[in-house]
């Protein structure tokens, strides 16, 4: 990336806490939904599975398994949608293999 | 005012609007340029501003070049361009000014010339998007462009899409949107894409065929 590009991404980033979070971590995210006038905010938890991109452009990806389905929800980071990212525990804790991208729980049996 | 001025692409990136809709945008940094030079009826044959940017050092430029900024009392410029207009709205603009990103507005429409990003000698499915053939079963038409033509006229009608040179020309995008202006930093986002890569310089003016307000 041009750094004068950087430096601009940088200055856009909104003040937001984000939590420091790797790939295996299990997290709590708290989504705004707009339905019609009302907004309300969803939680979706589950096992991050992979962080993609920099700066303005990072996203994670999540994944939970919902009534025995696996769903997951690709979120940027940096969204005003988002309205707080949760660590709830640690991949160490999780006993998962440290990896960047976690695909491999898709096909875990549980 | 019409007018136009060159800058350099410096890449792209994505901006979040309040809904949590992302918009992509390039990053351009325009100007600042300078007039050299003003086109005129009497020895041109028709008006235009010359505009230049980009200064370089004395040793650096040719004589021809560094003459023709030094009549207009300037540093020599790196990249010169002519841009055509009328007599009345050229009247503001005086030989020597300096021209920033000042002259354009959020929500602008703009047109950005750029030289696009060379993909070399290509073939007829990547330079035109022709479907091709299949490729087992002993089809032999794979990527091949099929029949050119037929046997009246015996000769391939001109502008026949064949392979050939894809790339690396000069390319302009209109109705481009100024999605905003940091006029300290001389840079600009616009939305969506524009042609060249990182670093490449572009041409970019108020948009011809959209009507811009006094």
């Amino acid at each position: 990336m041009h750094p004068k590009v950087a430096a601009i991404e940088s200055e856009l980033k909104p003040n937001k806490e984000i939590p420091e979070f790797f790939p295996g971590d299990e997290l709590e995210v708290h989504i705004k939904v707009q339905e019609g006038e009302k907004t309300r905010t969803q939680v979706f938890t589950g096992t991050c599975i992979a962080k993609k991109g920099t700066g303005l452009r990072e996203t994670f990806t999540v994944r939970k398994i919902s009534y025995g389905e696996g769903v997951e929800r690709i979120f940027p980071v940096y969204s005003p949608n988002i309205v707080r990212i949760k660590l709830l525990k640690s991949r160490k804790d999780n006993r998962l293999a440290p990896r960047a991208k976690m695909y491999y729980l898709r096909k875990k049996k549980t | 005012m019409r007018m136009g001025l060159l800058g350099k692409k410096l890449g792209m990136t994505q901006v979040f609007e309040e809904n949590g809709r992302v918009i992509p945008v390039t990053v351009l940094e325009v100007g600042p340029c300078f007039v050299t030079y003003k086109k005129n009826k009497e020895s041109d044959g028709y008006f235009g501003v010359q505009i230049g940017y980009h200064a370089i050092s004395e040793k650096k430029a040719t004589k021809a070049i560094a003459g023709h900024c030094k009549k207009a009392g300037l540093a020599p410029l790196k990249y010169i361009k002519e841009i055509r207009m009328e007599e009345t709205d050229a009247e503001g603009i005086t030989i020597g000014q300096e021209m920033n990103i000042s002259i354009f507005k959020e929500g602008q429409f703009i047109d950005v010339t750029g030289i696009s990003r060379g993909k070399g000698f290509q073939g007829v499915v990547k330079r035109h998007g022709f479907k091709g053939g299949p490729a087992t079963r002993g089809s032999m038409q794979h990527r091949k462009p099929g029949s050119i033509g037929g046997g009246n006229p015996q000769r391939v009608i001109k502008g026949r899409k064949m392979a050939g040179q894809m790339g690396n020309k000069k390319v302009t995008v209109q109705n481009l949107i100024v999605y905003r202006v940091f006029p300290e930093k001389n840079l600009m986002f616009v939305k969506g894409a524009v042609p060249g890569g990182e670093n490449s310089i572009v041409f970019v003016r108020h948009a011809v065929k959209k009507q811009v307000e006094k």
